[in-house]
């Protein structure tokens, strides 16, 4: 009997840490995908810099006011511009940088496939 | 033959790689916001300075006249530096300062506008910097022209004898 309250003690400790940490997920993910304008190679998440840590205060806010993912980095796009999210958009101006790799991709697998099938025949 | 082809496009990639790092390095790698863009004024309560109420930003600006919107605290060395110019900014007539003093102690901040004299009409006070975030701000100091509900210039850093000329240009 002793025991198995101390298994439910545990379990309850465990289910409430669980509850608490799911909270917090969708704010650190949205601070992880936003750069920290004013230190260079950081994400708002980890740096602690006075703009970073009025920027995480603030998207806490916009989470309690109902605002979902997309519409907190809509409303910081229109305030700081594309830049802020580490994740670009495809456009005019991005384009070269989401086609890049692909390109590169399938250019390393036709040399790859060349050979193959030269060493073959 | 055989070999050509791939060795070919290796040099090509090679190329564009070289070409593509090279041109970057001649790019400054420090992000310069554009800071020229029209913007309409947010509008979000913010407390008063002196007064224990709070107030909504949009209610402070009249139609049809300039307003500057500076961003100081007590603790921040270059507000020391741009103090002169906004102590002669409020000298002329067809402008008002608003200060938002950034998470400041209020005594702090009282100290500083006693020893060098207070440039402002209203002062807010943003004690955990989501206001300044809301007004798209990267630190103190800086500076927002306003006119009309709206943002036509903003001035990242403490203000010069530059942007000083600047300002008065645009308001004359």
């Amino acid at each position: 009997m002793k025991y198995f309250r101390h298994v439910l003690v545990i379990l309850f400790l465990l289910n409430f840490n669980f509850a608490n940490a799911q909270d917090n997920d969708l704010e650190s993910k949205i601070t992880k995908n936003l750069r920290c304008l004013i230190c260079q190679g950081q994400s708002v998440y980890d740096s602690d810099s006075d703009f970073a840590v009025s920027l995480k205060l603030l998207v806490s806010k916009k989470l309690e006011e109902g605002k979902n993912e997309k519409q907190i980095y809509d409303y910081l796009k229109d305030k700081y511009g594309e830049w802020i999210l580490y994740d670009p958009k495809f456009d005019k101006s991005t384009y070269f940088l989401w086609l890049l790799p692909i390109l590169l991709f399938i250019t390393g697998g036709a040399i790859i496939l060349r050979l193959f099938i030269i060493k073959k025949k | 033959m055989k070999i050509r082809i791939p060795f070919l496009f290796l040099t090509i990639i090679f190329l564009v790689i070289f070409f593509v790092f090279y041109k970057g390095l001649q790019n400054s790698n420090i992000y310069t916001p554009n800071n020229n863009i029209e913007k309409d004024l947010p509008n979000f309560q913010t407390k008063m300075f002196n007064e224990d109420r709070e107030i909504f930003l949009r209610d402070i600006f009249k139609k049809d006249k300039f307003y500057l919107i500076n961003i100081w605290a007590s603790w921040c060395i270059p507000c020391r530096e741009e103090h002169s110019f906004l102590i002669s900014l409020s000298n002329l007539k067809n402008i008002e300062i608003v200060g938002l003093n950034y998470k400041d102690n209020s005594k702090n901040a009282k100290n500083f506008l006693k020893e060098l004299d207070n440039p402002y009409q209203i002062i807010l006070s943003d004690k955990d910097g989501t206001n300044s975030i809301e007004l798209g701000a990267y630190g103190v100091p800086e500076s927002f022209l306003i006119y009309n509900q709206k943002i036509i210039k903003k001035i990242i850093g403490p203000l010069n004898n530059k942007s000083f000329i600047e300002i008065k240009k645009i308001i004359k």
